[in-house]
């Protein structure tokens, strides 16, 4: 039973991360844009967030900070990508390789710093009601965050006419113009979200989960975020199912040892990622899946003929 | 019907340049509430640019715009449609993964919920005979059933001008007639509708008046019951058009193409799968396929031209089985095709005409020597289709995408026809070019029958099948008709066979077109 809620809690702190990123990512794609700096807006969002609790001491304005940090790096994405027409996918990773350099800079003082961790909801007597409130009411802020957006993205992508007229700008920016929608406005503020999204899951890595900085801590989720993406198929509900399945992948590593399986731990350190190319590969073996939910104008450039 | 005397609508001198084109010079256009008014003209002669300005797309460079008595100036679509202009466009503004109300409510200005809206939806929809299911899914549904989507959301506007940019392209002539229907009742409750077509018959049939535009300027507006098809005809062309005539019975030879219980499943999901086709194509003729846009005209096409295998057995140059050969391998037995979309899939955008002749023709004209690419050849070949098929261009080096969507098909399809072809395939030759250029390519498709090669046309165009073909056919939900000498054929029973019915389960009093004609009035 100890081992067993030792790993539930941790599946959760691995999986937070991904689920900020991956549920910011969907709602850009779902506009139409493939932003593959993920990664990059992460790991600005983890150094800016730091330094942020390091200078202010505040874990709140610490969040914002890099919320805002994503959304800067998404603002440069998006400025290049919809105003001057570059290609999504090399500005993407541009992007990405923009930000790991940029935090390496940015975060050259911040190495050994020591900070201890975002606080941890604790109701008395609740919180202290064995396993149950030890996995659902002693989590940070962050942690209810997450799942809040899970729903509040649901909500706003299938229940409000913004989100309808999202969908209808990713499905065809065409004719979405035709009709008088800004395109470009739209794409713009789901960039924006995706990137300030994408900076809170970086700040969790790096305020929650190993409460300190260490050059290019995102270690790559900003990958898992985007394969998520393909994996949930473009469904909030999934995202939130795959972020927990790929959490519990990658805590895998860290208990195996405990209960003796004898892997070498570079194996062990490798499954999130070949779970990720496997779970990719599986997912495009269905093309037609993955043609009605993607949406059409994915990736495509919009140009207003007028 | 008493004619009101203020014009609802009323256009005096609209002016609109593009670099280069003068599109709109001086028009002047004026309808009544209730009038059903045609504007006619080929291919850019400048209808949709006049009606852009009108719906507020394009700003006019010169010119008043007068609705309702008042002089109004159109900034935007939604401006047009809160003065009550209304517009059902050619292409349909249509998102594909949304649902019908959904559609519906990203076109309305003022959204009411989407239950009010579905309701609102079928009632319309039942008022003026347009089914349609507000909770389905758009890529379920037929062409036709998609325009009644972009109809019912003007209707729920409760315009006063309703603009229609050429509707029945897309339709059977039996959706042609309930789509008549429709629109003559819209008319009789006060609705103004300015119609825009090329297709005399359907003027003639529905609108009142007409305003003739050619090369961008008014030829004349006349009442449409005082001239004849040929009058009117001769005022969109500017001269009077020259019937092409093609031999009554051609000089059939052996079988050169055969499709033989051709199945392929549709690869993608909005895709349609071909089923059980069999198709005969003899020397010296030209065998058409009818039917609507979306039936399997594209998958017909691909399984034929090698894009898509099938089993050896299933498609047969003559007498080799051929259906798991791929598209170069047919080539060099001597089938040349051309597929409807020209950019992107009969030429690269980007690549100069030099490249994109060499692209389908180096195996068979040897462009290849030492493993290099003798580009002196191909340069000359490139040049020889231009002359050839005058195609407009400075020169072969040009890339294909500069060239004018008419050009551009003369010279695709000249790139195969100089080919000497023995099986010919054309999916939609003369699509969006201009009369001029069309009656060129219909020639030379006549002309390459006549020299012996097999030759088959898929198209939309009914009209044009029934100028150019020997048989014809029509394909419906990825199922091939039977085919009939073109002697035996009328539009009705061609409607027939496009909607999937077959003739011979019909008596001959449907067939020639009374049952249809007491349905649709």
């Amino acid at each position: 039973m100890e081992i067993l809620v030792a790993a539930i809690l941790t599946i959760i702190t691995a999986a937070t991360p991904l689920l900020f990123a991956a549920l910011g990512e969907l709602v850009t794609e779902k506009s139409g844009v493939l932003n593959l700096g993920v990664e990059g807006m992460m790991v600005m969002g983890a150094i800016v967030g730091f330094a942020a609790v390091h200078y202010s001491g505040s874990a709140t304005v610490a969040i914002f900070a890099s919320m805002l940090a994503g959304a800067s790096m998404a603002a440069i994405f998006g400025v290049l990508v919809l105003v001057f027409h570059a290609s999504q996918v090399p500005t993407g990773l541009a992007l990405t390789i923009f930000g790991i350099g940029l935090s390496a800079l940015v975060g050259q003082s911040m190495i050994g710093v020591a900070y201890d961790g975002i606080p941890q909801l604790h109701i008395p007597v609740i919180s202290d009601i064995p396993v149950i409130g030890e996995i659902f009411f002693s989590q940070d802020g962050l942690v209810y965050l997450s799942i809040f957006m899970v729903f509040a993205v649901m909500w706003f992508m299938n229940k409000t006419r913004a989100g309808l007229i999202l969908r209808a700008v990713g499905d065809s920016h065409d004719a979405a113009h035709a009709m008088g929608y800004s395109v470009l406005k739209i794409r713009f503020l789901a960039v924006l979200f995706g990137g300030a999204m994408a900076g809170v899951g970086g700040a969790y890595l790096s305020l929650a989960y190993s409460p300190l900085w260490v050059e290019q801590m995102t270690a790559g989720r900003g990958w898992i975020a985007l394969a998520l993406v393909v994996f949930a198929s473009w469904k909030v509900r999934r995202v939130l199912l795959g972020a927990y399945l790929f959490g519990g992948i990658s805590i895998l590593q860290l208990h195996a040892q405990a209960l003796g399986i004898a892997v070498p731990s570079q194996v062990m350190s490798m499954l999130p990622y070949l779970a990720t190319i496997l779970v990719l590969v599986i997912i495009s073996r269905d093309r037609s899946k993955i043609k009605l939910n993607a949406p059409a104008s994915l990736g495509k450039p919009f140009h207003a003929s007028r | 019907m008493a004619q009101p005397s203020e014009y609802l609508l009323e256009l005096t001198g609209m002016r609109k340049a593009f670099p280069g084109v003068l599109a709109t010079d001086n028009v002047d256009l004026k309808i009544r509430p209730g009038e059903v008014h045609a504007l006619l003209g080929e291919n850019g002669a400048g209808k949709s640019t006049l009606v852009k300005m009108i719906y507020g797309i394009l700003k006019p460079d010169a010119g008043e715009i007068k609705f309702d008595g008042k002089a109004v100036n159109i900034k935007a679509p939604a401006h047009a449609r809160e003065l009550g202009i209304a517009m059902v466009f050619q292409h349909f503004s249509l998102f594909d993964s949304l649902t019908v109300v959904e559609n519906i409510s990203l076109g309305m200005d003022h959204a009411s919920s989407m239950r009010e809206l579905a309701e609102q939806i079928t009632e319309v929809s039942q008022r003026y005979g347009l089914p349609l299911d507000p909770n389905r899914h758009v890529y379920t549904l037929s062409v036709g059933e998609r325009q009644r989507i972009e109809i019912i959301r003007c209707l729920l506007q409760e315009p006063k001008l309703l603009i229609m940019d050429e509707p029945t392209s897309v339709l059977t002539p039996q959706e042609v007639k309930k789509l008549f229907v429709t629109l003559r009742r819209l008319g009789e409750e006060g609705l103004a509708i300015l119609y825009i077509s090329h297709k005399l018959d359907e003027i003639k049939a529905l609108c009142h008046d007409a305003t003739i535009l050619r090369l961008g300027k008014k030829v004349a507006t006349v009442s449409v019951d005082k001239e004849s098809t040929g009058s009117l005809a001769a005022m969109m062309m500017g001269e009077e058009m020259q019937a092409f005539k093609h031999p009554k019975k051609p000089t059939l030879g052996d079988i050169r193409l055969k499709a033989k219980n051709l199945n392929v499943v549709a690869a993608d999901p909005l895709g349609i799968s071909l089923k059980d086709i069999n198709l005969l194509v003899h020397s010296g003729e030209v065998v058409g396929i009818a039917g609507v846009a979306g039936n399997g005209q594209d998958e017909l096409l691909t399984a034929l031209n090698g894009e898509r295998l099938s089993e050896s057995g299933s498609v047969i140059i003559e007498g080799e089985h051929i259906g798991h050969l791929g598209p170069n391998k047919r080539r060099l037995m001597g089938m040349a095709s051309v597929p409807e979309k020209r950019l992107g899939h009969g030429a690269m955008p980007d690549m100069s005409l030099v490249d994109n002749a060499f692209l389908t023709s180096y195996e068979r004209l040897h462009f290849i020597s030492h493993g290099l690419i003798d580009y002196g050849k191909t340069e000359d070949y490139a040049n020889k289709v231009i002359k050839d098929f005058s195609v407009k261009t400075p020169n072969a080096d040009v890339p294909a995408a500069s060239l004018s969507g008419g050009n551009l098909q003369k010279f695709i399809m000249g790139r195969e026809f100089d080919q000497n072809p023995n099986i010919l395939i054309v999916a939609q030759p003369t699509w969006g070019v201009d009369a001029g250029a069309a009656q060129t390519i219909r020639e030379a498709i006549r002309k390459m029958a006549s020299k012996g090669a097999a030759v088959l046309v898929i198209s939309q165009d009914l009209d044009e099948l029934m100028e150019i073909s020997d048989r014809m056919g029509a394909i419906c939900g990825g199922v091939l008709s039977k085919f009939y000498p073109i002697s035996e054929i009328t539009i009705e029973k061609m409607g027939l066979l496009m909607a999937g019915v077959s003739l011979d389960d019909m008596h001959d009093d449907v067939i020639n077109g009374s049952e249809v004609n007491h349905n649709a009035s």
